[in-house]
């Protein structure tokens, strides 16, 4: 579903991609873990398009994704989940949802709030405050819901557990799990190894813009290099 | 049948503009009441760019400079009716607006503030040189707009501060009916969406540069026309009204009174439309009253007369 071939990026003069290979298949969870400043944050930017890319290729369902800007990408089927959450914050959470599905207009809209409200009742007990009020997961939920109002085949997901409490993190893990069922191919970037690779299918290793370990999830976790650098086992 | 806050606002605002002359004791509060409307549709269009969208514009009255120099010189030179010189003067400000917007607003951050700033202070300086078409800083006559002889054949006498009045305050409602539609249009949320974070609107799908020109060249739109009734009411426009100074007024009026907020806004532009008036009793100290209460507003109601007020409602109700 997703190539992504050789990818190098810049901020100014400094490369921080130092050519990146991985695919993402239907149906996959793949995670990306690796330590802050690794560049995960910067590959996730180049696949949304709010971020140059230098060199490389970058294949979305058998198209290149490199020369469609960045508010064309989602009716491609790319969604994501920006780092930072980056919700709406004046606007409410009913707003917000609404926001995430600017694509239509027909009667799916509402049938897709009611979903979202299924998946994070939290949601919709507050979907008529306004989004800046919600606490940090609450909004991590929001800015998930918002970007699966979009009706992505594939979602991107930028460190959804990035300052959370342990419980909410096992709980926005449960529902990236549960994307699957949907049908929804999932690209996941964190710093929380473990957890990623728990619910992902396959795992790359990110070090200094470079990927370094690739292999199975289960294979990963059991891996004696990560499990002392990352896992902290 | 339920009514919406926005027509409440809207039955609110007519009722108003209806009711308030039967208290005026001389005619010459017709003409403080349709430069108050004047200035609120101007600042109905600094709502949509600045309040909705989050852009500053500090070239505004460039544009109103536009509209009030299109009715002066359209009709005499091109023959063109000074009412169509309006929609002519608007239109000019459209695509002048687009083309100094499209290549600033694919930028974030502050480069339109700049940008407009230039723009304003060009057009203010080709209308005082450009002497043998703008007959330059003394100002130019404007003809009349021809509507209040149409309205006493078919029997309706109005004064010319009567008819003045009419005219603006319904243009002021058809543009505050405007602006209070887009903000629940998908082009409004998209604004407001913007607004927030750039990033996330185009995560949505949002064409981000697009979006922010549309509401630079409808607020243009608004300040064009705004400046045509000025200077078609005047019968008389000088370069002043592109000034500097007056697009600063423009975006104070609409900070004073909130500037997310449609009724905000023309509360806004109704309080320092009056105010000097009323403050020219303290004759040399009235700029300095002036300016306390804006100080005051603003480090008490930050959010603007009327947000801060709706909110002060809200929280007493609970």
């Amino acid at each position: 579903m997703l190539t992504v071939e050789g990818l190098r990026s810049r901020y100014g003069r400094i490369e921080v991609l130092h050519g990146i290979d991985l695919h993402v298949d239907s149906g996959e969870i793949v995670a990306v873990v690796g330590a802050n400043g690794a560049g995960k944050t910067t590959l996730l930017r180049c696949l949304s398009g709010v971020q140059p890319v230098s060199a490389g290729t970058v294949t979305f369902r058998g198209e290149p994704l490199t020369v469609v800007p960045a508010h064309r990408r989602l009716a491609r089927g790319l969604a994501q989940s920006p780092e930072g959450r980056q919700i709406f914050t004046n606007l409410t959470v009913a707003e917000n949802l609404r926001l995430g599905a600017f694509l239509y207009s027909d009667d799916r809209v509402w049938k897709d709030m009611e979903d979202a409200f299924q998946m994070f009742p939290i949601l919709r007990e507050k979907r008529n405050l306004a989004a800046g009020g919600l606490s940090g997961g609450q909004q991590q939920m929001l800015a998930m819901a918002r970007a699966l109002m979009g009706r992505p085949s594939c979602l991107l997901l930028d460190e959804p557990s990035m300052g959370l409490a342990p419980i909410i993190v096992a709980q926005i893990f449960d529902v990236v799990k549960s994307l699957k069922a949907l049908g929804v191919t999932v690209l996941l970037v964190e710093q929380n190894a473990f957890g990623a690779l728990k619910v992902a299918d396959r795992g790359y290793v990110m070090e200094t813009g470079q990927i370094t370990i690739q292999g199975e999830a289960a294979e990963l976790i059991a891996h004696p290099r990560i499990r002392e650098a990352y896992l902290g086992i | 049948m339920r009514i919406s806050g926005k027509y409440w606002t809207l039955i609110f605002l007519a009722a108003l503009i209806a009711v308030t002359p039967l208290f005026f004791p001389s005619g010459y509060y017709f003409r403080v009441g349709s430069l108050l409307f004047v200035n609120g549709l101007a600042v109905t269009g600094i709502v949509v760019l600045t309040g909705y969208a989050g852009q500053i514009s500090l070239g505004q009255a460039g544009f109103a400079g536009i509209g009030g120099y299109a009715c002066a010189l359209a009709p005499v030179h091109w023959g063109v009716p000074p009412a169509l010189a309006v929609v002519l003067g608007a239109a000019v400000s459209g695509v002048l607006a687009y083309l100094v917007g499209r290549p600033i607003l694919r930028l974030k951050g502050y480069y339109l503030s700049v940008a407009s700033l230039g723009f304003g202070i060009l057009v203010a300086m080709v209308l005082n040189n450009e002497r043998e078409l703008t007959k330059g800083p003394d100002g130019i006559n404007v003809p009349d707009i021809g509507l209040r002889g149409l309205l006493s054949d078919w029997g309706l006498n109005l004064t010319n501060g009567e008819f003045w009045y009419a005219l603006t305050g319904i243009c002021l409602l058809i543009g505050a009916w405007i602006a209070l539609n887009l903000q629940s249009s998908p082009t409004g949320r998209a604004l407001r969406a913007l607004h927030g974070s750039e990033v996330a609107a185009s995560t949505v799908g949002i064409d981000v540069a697009r979006v922010k020109i549309q509401a630079f060249v409808i607020s243009a739109i608004y300040a064009s026309v705004a400046g045509s009734l000025m200077a078609l009411q005047n019968k008389f426009v000088t370069p002043d009204i592109a000034g500097f100074l007056h697009s600063v007024e423009m975006v104070t009026m609409a900070v004073l009174g909130g500037v997310a907020s449609v009724p905000g806004a023309i509360l806004g532009a109704g309080v320092l439309t009056l105010l000097p008036q009323v403050l020219t009793v303290l004759a040399e100290y009235e700029q300095l009253i002036l300016g306390l209460v804006m100080m005051g507003v603003m480090i008490f109601l930050q959010e603007g007369l009327v947000p801060s007020i709706l909110r002060w409602f809200r929280g007493r109700d609970e």
